[in-house]
């Protein structure tokens, strides 16, 4: 299921074809046409990476479906596609699947308003577009067909790509329609006709992934396995400190490494090129780099720490302020005041990062696996002084994302290094480079207090988030007032009754490191904290933790049934052994509520091993129970690795972690029984690719206080 | 100098230092994509192939350390009996995500099964544990390789 590439194809065959266009504009209108495409005036992008739209039906029959989002695991081109094909009426497996080219215009999402694949969007951005998308392609095919019969398209039928006439005597397949098709008008916005959810034959059953079979066979490019004729390979260092610079490069020695072609040296780095990368590591190594550090060499975590803890003390940008939370504190019964903390944390997506680029005199061609194809052409433009249509980037599944390939950064210095490059080459980044110039989820100090009444109810809260702002630095418009939108999700809306509530948001930014998303943003850092201390105060009021939390969500019924759930299935409240515990925690973010409960296990040295994971999830509508429920699965190890061990630590300006040994990923060997419970809903879609990252960590933490009264306020779990 | 090396039934002239990694001539000069690059160090079992049905994590094997020792990668796994059932497990239980690491967990898995035609979890633990899967697959690869062991979805 490769896409295809029109490069490989005739002239004539594209000229014959036909294109239905269909498109979101940034504005989150909606567009839809069919278009001949031409080559002329076509300025580098080959032709299929030129069209619009996501609905394409060749002259044979074949339906291509355009993804706008990338697929990086999360399943979005299985589930974008059933979108698609449950209103086009074809087989899902039968469609051929294609990566969007940049184009915010066409493929912009129209909750991010950009062509960015993140914030657990694609399934909320694109619920309705898709299936209108897929319904007009299906209602201009079906009029083509009924006026070659002569009869009412209403009372014509569809079934897999066929068109019925209304006496079910003929039949048309699309391809015999598709040339007609073409030269309707397509149906205005409020005349396109979706299904009732009660007729939906795709949505809400468990297809299997699309992309699955190439998987399996090693068959599937990802940006890494790229090969472009002629194209070298090159091996990079970056200088270890930010901010550093190559002070001193063997170059003579690096080129006399059998296979090494060429040493190129910028500002912050040095890359090797060769004829593969065994020859390029091996010149790299041999170039025996010396680094002028610069001044980001005194940078330790430790000062960053004390930095974010002066911030910490001072107020912030406010969130929200609700009731009178002075007066609340003072006329409380008793007043709980905790400082939480979370580490900075790389990505470690398998796939390393890496670009292939081809820096030619009025053009640059890019192939890449990005989850911002438009951000990096623009970036890339700006970079080469090039126009913005003459950056030409192939984009390629990805082999991972978490939030690291939000950031064109990787792309830009490929094209860097590129551009002293005769010729194109593909840019590797070590593990160690990786994790090493990562950039990091921000490190969090926050501070959180809450009043209580007599019986140990929260009648005045206050959360203080401090950290950097990675809003401020990746999207600086949505910085407003000092005040970091998704630093303060989840903290600023708990799922809780809380009459008087403050939430600020101090920024501060350390020294050389630079933060970005990372998955779960947010609502990761801000569920952990206020779940936690949730469960400190349903323990001071000697109240159980399910219970606690069930007073305080009388108003919010989708919460209160999640939590339900979860304990229910979990049996929560039968005896556990000794040494062995339940803890709870309950979010809602991304669209989506979820309550988990860890079953854990802490021994007589306080090694911590989660045993069991229940999780329930109301995300809305269920488009595929499959995919929710891998993203569960993937959520929480991915939250859980981090809960107990993640941490990226600076010492004399450097990330001291460098691969999995310092690094280290959670295995096979480790990894608890999780069960997902899907709530049955109609209402909107919620995302679901984030959300169980966040809930696991304080479902793992309460566990471990209850079995074994350590409470943790500072993550992670284990010592680093 | 040479080396000769035989990879999915084939033989390979290549003309490389003996020091190179078999990872890289696999990948960059074979043009033999499947094997992925993961850490470099045998950490992560990403670019698993099998050296006489071994599993051998082909970033620190050199080629001056392959000898005559037949080398099957991803691409040809399916034609052995115990690749082809652990794939068609994988797909029957719709093990990948992102799937980047899974070339790797397929191999090692088919290792397993070739020697052992009925792991038990501890079995599964030992064989699969250097392979790491950041998206979380972990519970889906122990269920596939019982489904490719036993014919019977666990």
């Amino acid at each position: 299921m490769m896409p295809a590439t029109a490069d490989r194809e005739d002239s004539a065959a594209l000229s014959r074809r036909t294109f239905l266009k269909a498109s979101v504009t940034a504005a989150g209108g909606f567009a839809l046409a069919f278009a001949v495409p031409s080559r002329s005036g076509a300025a580098g992008p080959p032709q299929a990476n030129t069209l619009n739209g996501f609905v394409r039906i060749d002259p044979d029959g074949r339906v291509h479906l355009t993804i706008p989002m990338v697929e990086m695991g999360q399943g979005i081109y299985t589930s974008h596609a059933m979108l698609l094909a449950e209103e086009l009426e074809v087989k899902l497996e039968t469609i051929v699947l294609e990566h969007a080219p940049p184009n915010d215009a066409l493929y912009a999402n129209p909750i991010l308003h950009e062509q960015s694949t993140g914030l657990s969007a694609s399934i909320r951005g694109f619920w309705l577009p898709l299936r209108q998308a897929g319904a007009a392609a299906r209602m201009m095919l079906v009029d083509a067909a009924a006026q070659r019969w002569k009869v009412d398209p209403a009372k014509c039928t569809v079934k897999d790509g066929v068109i019925f006439d209304p006496s079910a005597k003929r039949s048309l397949a699309y391809r015999d329609v598709v040339q007609a098709a073409a030269q309707l008008k397509p149906p205005a916005i409020d005349q396109i006709k979706l299904k009732p959810p009660g007729k939906f034959t795709l949505i809400g059953t468990a297809p299997k992934r699309l992309e699955a079979a190439d998987k399996v066979r090693g068959r599937t490019q990802f940006g890494i396995d790229v090969i472009v004729p002629g194209m070298k390979v090159a091996a990079i260092a970056i200088s270890p400190v930010g901010g550093g610079k190559p002070k001193q490069v063997n170059q003579a020695a690096a080129l006399a490494v059998r296979g090494v072609r060429q040493v190129v040296v910028i500002d912050e780095a040095v890359a090797v090129v060769a004829d593969h990368t065994g020859a390029a590591k091996k010149g790299l190594e041999a170039a025996a780099i010396q680094w002028d550090n610069g001044p980001n060499a005194v940078v330790n975590s430790a000062s960053i720490v004390a930095q974010l803890k002066a911030g910490s003390e001072t107020s912030g940008a406010v969130a929200r302020n609700e009731g009178n939370v002075e007066q609340a504190f003072a006329a409380a019964a008793q007043r709980f005041d905790t400082v939480y903390e979370l580490p900075f944390l790389a990505h470690a997506a398998m796939e390393p990062m890496n670009c292939t680029v081809h820096v030619r005199k009025d053009a640059c061609e890019i192939w890449v696996g990005t989850q911002v194809p438009t951000v990096t052409q623009t970036r890339v433009a700006a970079l080469t002084g090039l126009p913005k249509d003459a950056v030409i980037l192939h984009n390629q599944y990805l082999g991972g994302g978490f939030g690291r390939r939000l950031e064109p950064d990787g792309t830009l210095l490929a094209v860097k290094i590129a551009k002293h490059v005769d010729g194109p080459v593909k840019v590797i980044w070590s593990r160690e480079e990786d994790i090493q110039h990562d950039i990091y989820r921000p490190y969090y100090y926050d501070r959180i207090s809450a009043g209580v009444d007599a019986s140990g109810k929260p009648v005045a809260w206050h959360h203080r988030v401090c950290g950097s702002s990675v809003v401020a630095r990746f999207a600086p418009p949505l910085f407003k007032n000092g005040l970091d939108f998704d630093a303060v999700e989840g903290a600023a809306e708990p799922p809780y009754a809380l009459p008087n509530i403050l939430v600020d948001y101090v920024r501060v930014e350390p020294a050389s490191i630079t933060t970005g998303f990372w998955r779960g943003v947010g609502p990761v850092h801000n569920v952990f904290i206020i779940e936690s201390f949730i469960d400190e105060l349903a323990f001071a009021a000697k109240q159980d933790p399910v219970a606690y939390r069930r007073g305080l969500l009388a108003h919010n019924p989708r919460a209160l049934v999640v939590l339900n759930l979860a304990a229910e299935k979990a049996g929560w409240g039968q005896p556990m052994p000794a040494g062995k515990a339940r803890g709870v925690s309950l979010q809602f973010a991304f669209g989506s509520y979820l309550s988990a409960v860890a079953e854990v296990a802490v021994d007589a040295k306080g090694k911590v091993n989660v045993e069991r994971v229940v999780c329930a999830v109301d995300c809305g509508l269920p488009i595929n129970p499959g995919m929710i429920d891998a993203q569960v699965q993937s959520g929480i190890i991915f939250g859980l690795t981090a809960a107990l061990r993640g941490a990226i630590t600076i010492k004399d300006g450097r990330v001291e972690q460098s691969n999995f040994d310092s690094y280290p990923p959670m295995r096979i060997d480790e990894v608890p029984r999780i069960e997902t419970h899907i709530v049955p809903s109609t209402e909107n879609p919620g995302g679901l690719g984030e959300a169980a990252t966040a809930i696991i960590a304080p479902a793992v933490t309460n566990a471990i206080f209850t079995a074994s009264g350590r409470r943790i306020r500072k993550l992670p779990i284990e010592e680093v | 100098m040479a080396y000769v090396l035989k990879i999915n039934g084939k033989q390979h002239v290549i003309d490389a230092d003996g020091d190179t990694p078999l990872l890289w001539v696999l990948r960059d000069v074979l043009q033999m994509t499947g094997t992925k690059f993961g850490c470099g160090m045998a950490l992560c079992g990403a670019c698993t192939v099998h050296l006489d049905g071994a599993a051998t994590r082909s970033c620190i094997t050199t080629i001056d350390s392959v000898g005559d020792a037949a080398i099957t990668t991803i691409e040809a796994i399916g034609e052995t009996e115990a690749g082809r059932k652990v794939q068609q497990a994988w797909l029957d239980l719709d093990v990948v995500q992102c799937g980047y690491c899974q070339s790797g967990q397929i191999m090692s898995a088919s290792a397993l099964l070739m020697s052992n035609a009925h792991p038990t979890d501890s079995d599964i633990n030992d064989a699969m544990s250097g392979n790491v899967c950041r998206c979380g697959t972990y519970n889906r690869i122990r269920d596939a390789i019982k489904l490719a062991a036993t014919g019977a979805k666990p």
